[in-house]
Order: C-alpha cells, then sequence, then structure tokens
C-alpha cells in the first residue's frame, strides 16, 4: 500500500464522495455506524408506507362522490364561548413540536455525557409523547360518539372515516412505541448502562450515547409524519 | 474512528429550529383561523410543509451533517412517490367521473 491510498478521495465531500463512498469496498456510510444506517433504512420503508396512506388517502377524496367533510368544522372545540377550528390538533401539534425539541436537546446532551440532563429531556420527551397520545385517544371518542366509523360517517363522504382511523391510527402506534422506548432508554442512562458500555439484555451489544441518537432519529420521524398528516388531512 | 463519531451541535441551532417549527406551526394553523381558501391555502399549507419537514431532517436528524453517500439514500427514494401521486391522481379522476356517470346521472 503506497502512502496515497491510505487517505481516500472518499472523504471528499458532496457528489464526489457520494461516488468516492459507494466504490471504496468498504462501508458505503461512513459518517454513520451500523445502528443508525439501519435506523434510517428503517426509517425509509416507514416513508414509503406513510406515503402511500397519504396517496391512498387522495385517491379515495378526490374520487368520493359525497362532499368530504369540512375538517375545520369536524376538529373544531367549543371553548371561550365560541368554536375555534382545530383546536385539538393544533395543540397536538405543538406538544409533538415540543417533544421533538427535548428529544434533541437530549442526544447533545447525552453525548456530552450529562447523565442527569439526559434523563431529564428523555423522560420529558415521552411525557410530551403520552400526552399526544392521551388527546389523540380524546379525539378518536369523540368523533366515535358522534357516529364515525371506518364504514361510516355522518358528516359525509363514508371514505373519511376509513382514512382518518387508519391513518391517525398507525401514527398514533408509532407514538405509543415510541414513548415505550423512550422510557427504556431513561432506564438505561439513570443506571449509567450508557456511560459504561454495559451489554444490552437482548442483543449483548455495548450500549453507547450514539443509541440515543439513534432512538431521536426514530422520534423525528414520527413528528416528521404528523406535519404532513397535519398539512394534508387536517388542513387541506 | 467513524463508529464512535458523535454529533455536537451548539445549543443554539437546536433552539433557533424549535422556534421557527412553532413560528411555521402557528402560520399553517393561521391559514384556516382566517379561513383562507383554494390556491392561496393549498400554496401556504404545503411551503410551510415542507419547510418545517426540511428544518427537522435536516439540523434535528442531523441530515446536514451526515455525508452525501447517506442523505440522498433518503432523500432521493420518496421522489417515487410523486409518480405515484400522479398515477394515483389520474386515476381517482377517471373513478369519479365514472361514478358521477354511472351512479348519479
Amino acid at each position: 500500500m503506497n502512502e496515497s491510498s491510505a487517505t481516500p478521495r472518499s472523504m471528499d465531500s458532496g457528489l464526489r464522495g457520494m461516488v468516492g463512498d459507494w466504490s471504496s469496498d468498504q462501508r458505503a456510510f461512513k459518517s454513520a455506524g451500523w445502528d443508525k444506517s439501519m435506523m434510517w433504512l428503517f426509517l425509509l420503508s416507514d416513508i414509503f408506507i406513510f406515503g402511500i396512506f397519504l396517496l391512498g388517502y387522495m385517491a379515495a377524496r378526490t374520487s368520493a362522490v359525497e362532499p368530504w367533510p369540512d375538517t375545520s368544522s369536524v376538529f373544531a372545540m367549543h371553548m371561550f364561548g365560541r368554536e375555534v377550528p382545530l383546536l385539538l390538533i393544533a395543540i397536538m401539534t405543538f406538544i409533538l413540536i415540543s417533544s421533538s425539541g427535548t428529544m434533541a436537546l437530549a442526544v447533545k446532551y447525552g453525548y456530552e455525557k450529562n447523565r442527569r440532563m439526559t434523563a431529564i429531556l428523555l423522560i420529558s420527551t415521552a411525557l410530551l409523547g403520552a400526552t399526544f397520545v392521551g388527546m389523540q385517544a380524546f379525539e378518536w371518542t369523540k368523533l366515535i360518539l358522534e357516529g364515525v366509523r371506518p364504514w361510516a360517517n355522518p358528516f359525509g363522504a363514508e371514505q373519511f372515516g376509513a382514512t382518518f382511523f387508519m391513518i391517525t391510527g398507525f401514527h398514533g402506534t408509532h407514538v405509543t412505541i415510541g414513548v415505550i422506548f423512550l422510557l427504556i432508554m431513561t432506564g438505561k442512562v439513570l443506571r449509567g448502562s450508557l456511560e459504561y458500555e454495559r451489554p444490552g439484555f437482548m442483543t449483548k451489544r455495548r450500549s453507547r450515547y450514539g443509541m440515543i441518537e439513534v432512538m431521536g432519529l426514530y422520534w423525528h420521524f414520527v413528528d416528521l409524519v404528523w406535519v404532513f398528516i397535519f398539512a394534508f388531512f387536517y388542513l387541506w | 474512528m467513524s463508529e464512535h463519531e458523535t454529533q455536537q451541535h451548539p445549543l443554539g441551532v437546536y433552539f433557533w429550529v424549535w422556534g421557527w417549527l412553532f413560528v411555521l406551526s402557528v402560520g399553517s394553523y393561521l391559514t384556516d383561523v382566517i379561513s383562507m381558501h383554494d390556491y392561496l391555502r393549498w400554496t401556504l399549507i404545503t411551503l410551510f410543509m415542507l419547510v418545517k419537514a426540511g428544518l427537522i431532517m435536516a439540523v434535528f436528524m442531523h441530515l446536514v451533517w451526515e455525508r452525501f453517500s447517506l442523505t440522498i439514500v433518503i432523500i432521493a427514494p420518496p421522489a417515487v412517490l410523486l409518480v405515484a401521486l400522479a398515477i394515483f391522481a389520474i386515476e381517482s379522476r377517471y373513478t369519479i367521473s365514472s361514478r358521477i356517470q354511472h351512479f348519479l346521472g
């Protein structure tokens, strides 16, 4: 091996770097370990799942003969003596954004090996996520009591019920799973498993603070999906 | 080695993005509150949505700091969804026209 190959071209940036990385006969993703790469690959598949859901929703909505219900009034709440449009959904949006913020900070403090701050921020993220799911349960209950079903809808097109329960249900499941993993991760941080690199009970891989970043990717993705649901389903 | 690479960025970046996400969400909520309609509303909703998604992916998910070989794998494939969008749109337009013709006509 000569000296020039010791500094491979793959460490260039941009497009040239990409070609170098992919043709380097080694790992293609040099800025990410296997855990992060695999999480991104999983999220990519999830992007397609939610993408197809939203496309299916678009197809159902544009081909519905009956008028689509006015989401603004369906999701309105009676507050301050008048109907406030989409109030609950707006609050849910802000809660989820806040949880994304605390998650981002948890990753940062994790890499700084600040156990206390990381745990506080992780548990805040979990609490905000649980609040979101709680409000979603409240919203579902309200709609079900008003007679909305996956196969029926008193406000107009039946397809509204089907797409609403499927899309928000699938998203809510993601949030719930995220909350569970956040709580597990909080426990690991508090016990110092990450700091002392103890092996995980299932994979036996050594714990590292990078795990919080990978967990964070999942959580931000959940927020990301909500951005699209909020725009296409509630506001459109 | 990259296996142990970390992502450390100043606190201010996160708060800045956090703040903008709030502002943009208020913006898209306002399109409903002040009852904007049709193209103006759809344009604004889509614009705010894309900027929010971009901010989350770029900063919170650290994509601006990743190497291009990873970023392109995440950004490029979903573009295929736009093709599906076009196909679905054409298909559903046909469906609605035939439904109106045969069920309501």
